[in-house]
């Protein structure tokens, strides 16, 4: 049977990583619940081998002017972190302040935006807020470079309001307007030559460089404004601090947070969860971990009905079959190809769709993409020379009696150990039946790519193939 | 769905990387051509003439035969005002018809949406490639990316046959089952299902092909092959859509772009031959078009992202011609030492969706535009 504190902590590691195989499981189980929670928190050291050893193995990797590279250097670092939190607050934030390769044509920007969001992701949301309004790629994403004291562009100053904190309906065009007026000389320091580098479209002679943040005081409207009834001499600060103190901003970031962390559909007891991530916010002075703690502990989280609440994103999936399997712990050829997979599921890393990033929860199945899903997990989970699945195999044998498992004790040691995954009664009827086809596996004495093995690698397949493997 | 008419479908070849409209359609009478593209042209002699002015690229061999039967539209200078010259973000332009804000939805997502607002079909839009072009995508649209005919469809790496067949009755029963009060399972095991029913569908459409054509090995006439297999097996499917490339010619223009205009024609030169065997010349159109064409000058070995570019429409039911004026290389007339766009791709849009499928226009090109008659009526 098992544990409530296996089920309970399996459904953390999902929520606050990309799920956890049993090894992972079993040392944040030493730590218990609470310890576990505070160590996803405050990640230490990921671990990731060095960018320069990285860049020996791929050189498509060195230049990161190119999409393809840099989408498959982030999910490599996912994939090998042993601090997921932060990997997964980054890909919480690229969601929400959605920066997509397509206009910027240079993802050595777009990464380091990502490793501002590591940075500062899980910091204080006024903060965070200055670094994006800071960010290259968030500048030329949304034409901050075009906004001028002289002419004002308001894309950024509308979508900071719209999409980035409060939410529409609470603020009015005039307040656009100001917003606008305050990030005016918030540009580029590099632009003039990055454009000539842009027009020649060359990465020679020397490679793209990063663009870098410059404030030009010349071109920055210092007159006064007025800001969601605040009148004064704003600048971007003044706006972030007022922009935050709002009900709307707390209610938006909270939401956000929950949607993303906790469950796609929002149910009355999830509502109240959601209020309580907003006093937090106020009272820990917008701190974007303290929200999460009081998420992390609360009796909604830990309830059944927060359980599978989500359906997994397609960087989820991909990189959780991944570390599930344990494949690509180091750099390895035909990584990119499995970064594709993502795109082809509908979440290509680096490439939001638009700034409103991208439709979750059930928007994430189609029929091409579910096949592609189904299509993955099951292949990766399904090959018994990945080290990943020879430790299911071993804990499988370990856990029978003298090695042999009936029908029902193969379905559901896999079950188990992909998870716990919980399926309905049809589901796992249909996994006991499949696995009868050949009677009781006799695992001992097990040889690598044996019989035996390759029948635990078919449960596997199927199970992750199941409608609930594509929950979270 | 059986019908005894065939309704009419639209078949997209894709060209993807930024097709050199200059070395496509050559302007070979014009001198100031070969003063800026001294290295990276197609000499008088070599040229495929259209007309005295223009002619084709020496591999659109297959491209001309048509021409002359007058099969072959060619729309000159086609783009859109502010060029960007970011693949990405041209193509997005191209698949979502917006060329100043940023789209969420696929024109030709929209148009299957129109055709079949049901979502009865599950085969009306088909991908052959994989990964959904953003052309073709379209909240609540279901559309099947097939990546390999012979082999789409689930668990595709599972090589013994028996065993497959077992995994697939397995899930089929997993997906069949009730989902109880949750919607979420409900639209999983609705999705799982259409997925396998596709895939039961399509995978009978070599089977029931027979043709003499012969295909090339490359994946495009593989692809496009894949294509008449399932316009042929009469699925219902409206929209079939491919891509080539990369015809991101930066370097070494003259070889690579010559290999890929090869596969192109001949791709179009065998669906072409193909449709006419069956009797179906006049009941598929093809598209081909690009994100953007190139600089007017080139680089000594290749060209660099341009602006305005070439698209052609093909088909038994075209009216073969020029359409539009080819842009002048007046220095006068550049755009930043590009092509100016002279024709809204979202006119040709407009006409493919008015007057070959009978579809209303405006809503889905985001606006109205006025169209050239493309179509025999």
């Amino acid at each position: 049977m098992i544990s409530n504190d296996t089920a309970l902590m399996a459904h953390l590691l999902r929520r606050a990583g990309f799920g956890a195989n049993r090894n992972e499981l079993e040392e944040y189980l030493a730590m218990g619940y609470d310890g576990a929670v505070e160590a996803l928190l405050n990640p230490s050291d990921p671990g990731n081998m060095p960018d320069d050893l990285i860049r020996r193995y791929h050189v498509e990797q060195s230049e990161l002017r190119d999409l393809a590279g840099s989408a498959a250097y982030w999910m490599y670092r996912m994939i090998s972190t042993s601090c997921p939190m932060e990997e997964k607050t980054a890909l919480f934030w690229h969601g929400l302040f959605a920066t997509g390769y397509a206009k910027l044509n240079q993802a050595r920007s777009l990464l380091n935006q990502v490793e501002m969001f590591r940075r500062s992701g899980l910091g204080s949301f006024e903060e965070l807020l200055v670094e994006l309004s800071k960010d290259p790629a968030m500048i030329v994403w949304l034409d901050n470079n075009e906004n001028h004291g002289t002419a004002i562009n308001e894309n950024y100053g509308r979508e900071l309001l719209e999409l980035f904190s409060m939410g529409i309906g609470n603020y009015s065009e005039d307040d656009i307007k100001g917003c606008a007026r305050a990030f005016t000389g918030w540009t580029l320091g590099n632009a003039e030559y990055m454009s000539i580098r842009a027009s020649k479209d060359s990465i020679w002679p020397y490679g793209r460089i990063a663009w870098h943040f410059d404030y030009r005081e010349e071109d920055h409207d210092d007159g006064e404004k007025t800001f969601l009834g605040e009148t004064g001499n704003f600048n971007g600060e003044d706006i972030i601090a007022i922009i935050v103190k709002q009900e709307s901003t707390a209610r938006f970031v909270a939401t956000r947070l929950f949607q993303f962390f906790a469950a796609d559909v929002i149910t009355e007891a999830g509502e109240k969860t959601i209020e309580e991530m907003m006093a937090t916010y106020f009272s820990s002075g917008y701190e974007i971990r303290d929200m999460l703690r009081t998420l992390f502990h609360s009796d909604y989280f830990k309830s059944e009905e927060a359980r599978f609440a989500r359906v997994k994103g397609p960087v989820e999936m991909v990189v959780g079959a991944i570390r599930m399997a344990g494949n690509y712990q180091n750099p390895a050829l035909g990584i990119e190809k499995v970064s594709n997979t993502m795109l082809y599921m509908g979440q290509g890393l680096l490439q939001p769709p638009t700034v409103e990033g991208w439709h979750e929860g059930s928007e994430w199945i189609d029929s091409g993409a579910l096949v592609e899903r189904v299509n993955f997990a099951a292949k990766e989970l399904s090959d018994v020379s990945s080290p990943g699945v020879r430790s299911i195999i071993h804990r499988l044998e370990a856990g029978a009696d003298q090695g042999v498992l009936d029908p029902a004790d193969l379905a559901d040691g896999c079950l188990d150990l992909l998870g716990p995954i919980e399926v309905s009664e049809e589901t796992r009827s249909v996994l006991v039946e499949y696995a009868a086809r050949q009677g009781d596996l006799d695992l001992s004495g097990h040889q690598p790519g044996d019989e035996a093995e390759k029948r635990v690698g078919n449960m596997l397949r199927l199970v992750a193939a199941t409608r609930e493997y594509q929950l979270a | 769905m059986t019908t005894t008419k065939r309704e009419k479908s639209l078949i997209v070849i894709q060209l993807s990387g930024g097709n050199d409209y200059l070395n496509t359609v050559v302007p070979y009478s014009e001198g100031k051509y070969y003063d800026y593209r001294s290295t990276v042209n197609i000499p008088q002699d070599k040229v495929i003439p259209i007309d005295d002015r223009y002619g084709f690229n020496p591999s659109m061999g297959p491209v001309k035969f048509l021409w002359d039967e007058r099969k072959v539209a060619i729309i000159n200078g086609i783009g859109y005002q502010n060029p960007n010259r970011s693949h990405f973000r041209s193509m997005d332009i191209w698949h979502t018809a917006e060329p100043d804000s940023i789209g969420k939805e696929g024109w030709l997502g929209r148009a299957i949406r129109d055709i079949d607002p049901l979502g009865e079909n599950v085969l009306t839009g088909i991908n052959f490639g994989r990964g959904l072009p953003r052309a073709l995508a379209c909240p609540g649209v279901s559309v099947a990316s097939v990546g390999d005919l012979d082999t789409y469809g689930l668990f595709p790496d599972v090589q013994d046959e028996e065993l497959r067949m077992f995994t697939l009755e397995a899930f089929s029963k997993m997906y069949g089952g009730a989902a109880g009060r949750d919607p979420v399972m409900e639209l999983l095991g609705q999705t799982g299902q259409d997925a396998l029913q596709g895939a039961d569908i399509l995978r009978t459409a070599p089977a029931m092909y027979k043709s003499s054509v012969e295909y090339g090995p490359d994946s495009l006439a593989q692809n496009v092959k894949s294509i008449s297999q399932v316009f042929h097996a009469n699925l219902g499917a409206k929209i079939l859509y491919t891509q080539h490339g990369p015809f991101d010619t930066h370097s070494g223009e003259l070889l690579s772009h010559a290999k890929l205009w090869d596969e192109v024609a001949g791709a179009i030169g065998c669906l072409m031959d193909d449709l006419k065997e069956h009797g179906t010349e006049d009941d598929a159109s093809i598209l081909v078009f690009s994100e953007f064409g190139r600089r007017i000058q080139d680089n000594g070995s290749g060209s660099d992202h341009g602006s305005a570019g070439v698209a052609f429409m093909i088909g038994g039911a075209v009216n073969g011609g020029m359409y539009g004026e080819y842009p002048s290389l007046a220095e006068a007339e550049q755009i930043d030492g590009d092509l100016r766009a002279n024709n809204d791709f979202r006119s040709v849009y407009t006409g493919i969706l008015e007057d070959w499928m009978g579809l209303d226009a405006a809503p889905i090109v985001n606006g109205q535009f006025e169209k050239f008659d493309l179509f025999k009526s």
